[in-house]
């Protein structure tokens, strides 16, 4: 089932298939090895349930949920 | 001297090994065009010296963000002989992402493996050989802070050969195009053809534009994704090759690092907790009642609280009696009626220091036999004016020491992560509250702190709010002018008055992020996707370099402004039009106090201008001389005092002078608020002014000063205003709509104004 990594509840783990968005946030995305077939765990939302931190790639990352929208995620 | 440029992800090791590699020789200097750090400095420890620069921390080659740009042409175009590209080994995959863009490039590059000690601590290895055989170039296992295996990286280094043709890990299907895009790149004679042409194939804005780039562009990625495509290969081969971060997951389920984490940004704690942590640091630097000692003995012993110096029989330290009584005089730097906080200790301990020099150089003066002006000139001019800035930098350095602790710790990033939906609201990203937030303490740090943000009009945007956050400095303007008005006017509380300012200056702040987020400053909220490094504890000579670099900015850019803004000012104080001079006490006759009667009517519709009658123009005055540093508005109050009634001494808290002030020119409540509110939003104290020409964008700095007259202009205006004649509230109001409505209907494209499209620059 695919879903929207800004969708996810803590603690769900899957596999991004897809990065959607323009240019520069996707870019981003990539550069920050958010890239189709990485592995990605939603580790916690913050106090005020925006942004989210990520753990994929063996590091902690975080995004904002309109930046989450564009990240498909096969879980 | 061959040259090497050190190329890493922020948060791996690079400043650290920069530090290591150059020691005392490096220097500090900022990019051409962009207020990011340029660090330079020279390796001595090899067979040969070699010149070492530090490359802005980087993810990627993109051009996205200014340092990208910076790396990537610095590499290109001033070709060094050779980059160091430092690799956190706890972060093998994203660190590498980098590493296999900058091999692409036709320059020789060499690969410092570093933190190998911490990769080990965790029961993990990393074959280095085998790294070595991948990716083609030397790799060396280093540990910057240990500063183990730095002489066989920098021997390796030396010893590499001048040429190097790029190379790529990106095969398959990938291999044809980037062959094609190459060869395009390499008969138009372009160097590094390789690094282009896989840049060309993500669609990388900059290659595009090259002659026929474009509709070979077209061809080759025939409708694909070649962006996606790229990035996926490279990560790909990273992990089917050197992918440590899945058993080293699964091995430590909660390292100490996520414990500390749990509990920093709890979900319902994580706000609170930042809030304690945030007041700690400002008590622990401006505090003048140590963990409030004193207010609770105080309170136990039916209001008397602990004795000063002067209770003791010691006289009020004034002057003249601490080169009398020099162990008092020290003993009061701690303690006078209350323990002092740190940061409050290391101010006194410094100005008194400070203060012994300047009374030595007046003694010398004297000796001299310099002319009075001469004197006056050296004592109050120079002397006088760079103690006034000087005074701030033990306050400034312990703020600055608490949040670097913060930033190395890593603590800083997780602050941004929770407030970042707050500030959302106001067009910014979670990382501008840092530098709002020390703007209370002192305007500078504070403006020194946004180069952590990323985006050009957010940055410019917060700096020109800064001083709103009323500093250390702005305080006893607000504590005097209140007591005046609490004496004269009869009102209940100095304190709520003082708090309602600070609350003014903070809606002041917003209102204007938002309009200039909507007008001047425009563009999306910058994106919020950044790394949160594992939580460490700093190393105490990486915060002391920090420091040291800050201080050294600060001192440098600070002095020749403020020395010759401060100069000027004396002269026009001490001067009467026929080049005369005057003493301090005859303020009255100066060219400054013309200018000041000259500009009285301009403060009119704040209330403190043409209708205080002849003696009004001592506010424009106070204005004017608050422009060296604030502290300045209420020791010119005392002179002014001294003027208008003869025989009026000084008193300790300026309300005396106030209340003077106030009753000969019949000033109105509504003007005192006013004048507060204008000297609180107005153009900073010289030293802030420098900061900000240094730290804004090229190009900013005009229009953030006309911003700061305009801004504290209407705030005035609207004070007065509302206070003497409580309806204009709904002319105000009508006005602010009408100017709302007019920037929405313009920024959804519904009306068009073409003089205000001109007039933006950017």
């Amino acid at each position: 089932m695919t879903k929207l990594l800004s969708d996810f509840a803590v603690g769900q783990r899957g596999r991004i298939t897809k990065v959607n968005g323009d240019g520069a946030i996707r870019r981003r995305l990539f550069d920050m090895g958010v890239t189709p077939g990485a592995d990605v765990m939603l580790r916690k939302k913050a106090p005020l349930g925006d942004p989210l931190e990520v753990n994929l790639r063996g590091y902690e990352l975080t995004l904002r949920k309109v930046e989450a929208a564009c990240v498909e995620v096969e879980v | 001297m061959k040259t090497f440029a050190l190329a890493g992800n922020p948060n791996c090791g690079k400043t650290t090994l920069f530090n290591a590699l150059t020691g005392s020789t490096a220097h500090v200097g900022n990019w051409p065009g962009v207020t990011v750090d340029k660090r330079e400095g020279v390796y001595k420890g090899g067979a040969e010296k070699v010149a070492i620069i530090d490359l802005p921390g980087i993810y990627s080659l993109s051009p996205y963000t200014p340092e990208e740009v910076i790396s990537r042409n610095y590499i290109l175009d001033e070709k060094p002989y050779g980059i160091i590209n430092i690799v956190d080994a706890t972060n093998l995959e994203r660190n590498l992402y980098l590493t296999t863009q900058l091999l692409e490039m036709d320059v020789p590059v060499i690969v410092a493996l570093n933190m190998m000690d911490e990769v080990e601590k965790v029961g993990d290895k990393i074959d280095v050989a085998a790294l070595e055989r991948a990716v083609g170039v030397p790799v060396v296992a280093i540990s910057a802070l240990r500063k183990k295996g730095i002489k066989e990286l920098m021997d390796r280094a030396i010893a590499l050969r001048a040429e190097r043709r790029g190379s790529t890990v990106l095969g398959g299907a990938l291999a044809p195009k980037i062959e094609r895009a190459r060869q395009f790149f390499e008969a138009g004679g372009v160097a590094s053809p390789l690094f282009h042409a896989v840049k060309m194939l993500e669609g990388d804005e900059i290659e595009l534009k090259h002659d026929g780039a474009k509709e070979l562009y077209t061809e080759i990625s025939a409708g694909q994704d070649m962006e996606a495509a790229v990035a996926d290969e490279r990560y790909k081969y990273i992990s089917a090759h050197f992918s440590t971060a899945k058993n080293k997951k699964e091995k430590s389920a909660l390292t100490k690092s996520d414990k500390a984490d749990k509990v920093l940004t709890h979900r319902i704690w994580g706000l609170p907790i930042f809030a304690v942590i945030l007041f700690a640091i400002f008590h622990l630097t401006f505090a003048e009642d140590l963990f409030y000692i004193n207010t609770i003995y105080s309170a136990a012993n039916g209001g008397n609280g602990l004795p000063t110096f002067a209770d003791m029989g010691y006289g009020t330290l004034g002057d003249s009696e601490i080169y009398e009584n020099f162990g008092i005089a020290l003993a009061a730097c701690f303690y006078d009626g209350a323990v002092f906080s740190p940061g409050v200790i290391l101010t006194n301990l410094f100005n008194l220091l400070l203060n012994y020099i300047n009374y030595g150089i007046g003694l010398g003066v004297e000796a001299a036999g310099a002319a009075e002006w001469a004197a006056s000139l050296i004592n109050d001019g120079i002397v006088g004016g760079i103690t006034a800035v000087l005074g701030f930098l033990p306050q400034i350095l312990t703020l600055f020491l608490f949040f670097s602790i913060l930033e190395d710790t890593g603590y800083m990033a997780r602050v941004a992560f929770i407030l970042d939906r707050i500030f959302r609201r106001f067009g910014l990203s979670g990382r501008a509250f840092m530098p709002m937030i020390m703007g209370f303490g002192c305007s500078l740090p504070a403006m020194i702190n946004t180069r952590t943000l990323a985006d050009d009009n957010e940055r410019t945007a917060t700096i020109r709010v800064i001083p709103f956050f009323s500093c250390g400095a702005k305080l006893p303007i607000l504590t005097a002018i209140a007591g005046g008005m609490c004496e004269l006017f009869g009102l209940p509380s100095v304190e709520l008055i003082t708090f309602c300012m600070y609350v003014l200056g903070i809606v002041t702040a917003i209102i204007c992020v938002i309009v200039m987020r909507a007008t001047t400053m425009r563009g999306a909220v910058p994106p919020f996707i950044m790394e949160l490094p594992a939580y460490h504890i700093p190393g105490f000579k990486n915060l002391m370099l920090h420091l040291w670099d800050k201080t050294k900015h600060f001192v440098k850019k600070a002095f020749t402004i403020i020395f010759v803004s401060t100069v000027l000012i004396w002269f026009l104080q001490s001067f009467r039009w026929n080049w005369t001079y005057i003493g301090a006490d005859d303020m009255g006759e100066s060219i400054l106090a013309s200018v000041g009667q000259l500009i009285q009517p301009l403060f009119t519709p704040l209330g403190f201008g043409s209708q205080l009658g002849s003696y009004g123009w001592v506010f424009a005055v106070a204005a004017i001389t608050g422009l060296i540093a604030k502290e300045n508005v209420i020791s010119t109050f005392t002179v002014l005092a001294a003027m208008l009634v003869a025989g009026f001494e000084g008193t300790e808290d300026g309300i005396g002078e106030a209340v003077v002030m106030i009753e000969a020119t019949g000033m109105t409540p509504a003007a005192c608020i006013a004048f507060i509110m204008f000297n609180m939003t107005t153009i900073p104290c010289f030293a802030a002014v420098a900061t900000a020409k240094a730290e804004l964008p090229a190009g900013k700095f005009g229009g953030t000063l006309v911003f700061w007259l305009v801004t504290s202009y209407l705030v005035g205006t609207a004070i007065y205003t509302v206070g003497e004649w409580w309806w204009t509230i709904f002319i105000w109001l009508a006005v602010a709509v009408a100017a709302a409505a007019v920037i929405i209907l313009h920024n959804t494209g519904k009306i068009k104004l073409p003089s205000f499209k001109a007039k933006r620059k950017s």
